[in-house]
């Protein structure tokens, strides 16, 4: 699924890198606030869910190829955090939806857990 | 490679907001001398975990990285408060960890655990009150 895609889906703002997102596909998806649950579990080219902030969620994200990461409940990072996601070219979205509720529409959508889509 | 390319890092302790910066560097050099991606991918997040918990654990503390021509180490070495019970640390689940650092998105008990799934290898030495080492190796 193209993140322009997950963008509409999730009626998400995007906080960074707004012209790759046509260009960016994202095929499975992770919902989680726990990093070390993220770090467990390494899968190709996913999507992150979370309602976390912290420059670590980036880091996170890098450590395991993850190209977007939709933060959830409203949620917007401070702008050092955007930056840092700027520079190793992972994209940010902002949705009002809860986590669950992101995870929903997304897995309704057809993105699967597994990128069996 | 005939000669093993060695780097050496230094985390800083309490910095939570740079963590990670040490395994960054890590990945960035093993991508540009062309190391598979998908072990970097193993590389980075056992280190970077190692790195977390040099950060939330001990005061910081020091990365040796070895690439070798079949195998890259890493030795991560730090004077925190040590582990008391290893095996119970390498348990998924089982934390030490604040209610503050949990807020942080980790102390989920599965750092260790993370590090042992990522590696080839992986040896922990501890004393308490001395400190922490721990040993990483992967095939390349």
């Amino acid at each position: 699924m193209k993140v322009s895609e997950v963008v509409k889906i999730l009626n998400a703002d995007v906080l960074c890198l707004t012209d790759t997102v046509s260009s960016t596909q994202v095929i499975s998806a992770c919902g989680a606030d726990m990093m070390s649950d993220v770090l467990a579990f390494v899968k190709d080219q996913g999507l992150l869910l979370t309602g976390l902030i912290n420059p670590q969620v980036v880091r996170t994200a890098e450590m395991m190829d993850i190209p977007c990461i939709a933060f959830c409940r409203g949620k917007i990072p401070e702008r050092a955090v955007i930056q840092l996601a700027e520079e190793k070219g992972i994209i940010l979205l902002s949705t009002k939806l809860r986590l669950y509720q992101a995870c929903g529409v997304l897995y309704k959508a057809g993105l699967d857990a597994d990128g069996e889509m | 490679m005939s000669e093993s390319l060695k780097l050496s890092y230094t985390v800083d302790g309490g910095d939570f907001v740079s963590a990670g910066k040490a395994s960054e560097g890590v990945k960035r050099t093993l991508k540009s001398i062309g190391i598979d991606p998908a072990v970097i991918r193993r590389i980075a997040i056992a280190m970077y975990e190692g790195e977390i918990n040099m950060v939330i654990h001990a005061s910081g503390g020091t990365a040796e990285i070895e690439i070798l021509e079949d195998k890259i180490t890493i030795v991560l070495q730090d004077k925190g408060p040590g582990i008391e019970d290893i095996e119970k640390a390498m348990q998924e689940g089982f934390t030490t960890a604040t209610a503050a650092i949990r807020e942080l998105g980790f102390g989920a008990g599965m750092g260790l655990p993370n590090m042992k799934r990522y590696s080839d290898e992986l040896k922990v030495e501890s004393t308490v009150g001395v400190g922490t080492t721990v040993y990483l190796s992967f095939n390349v």
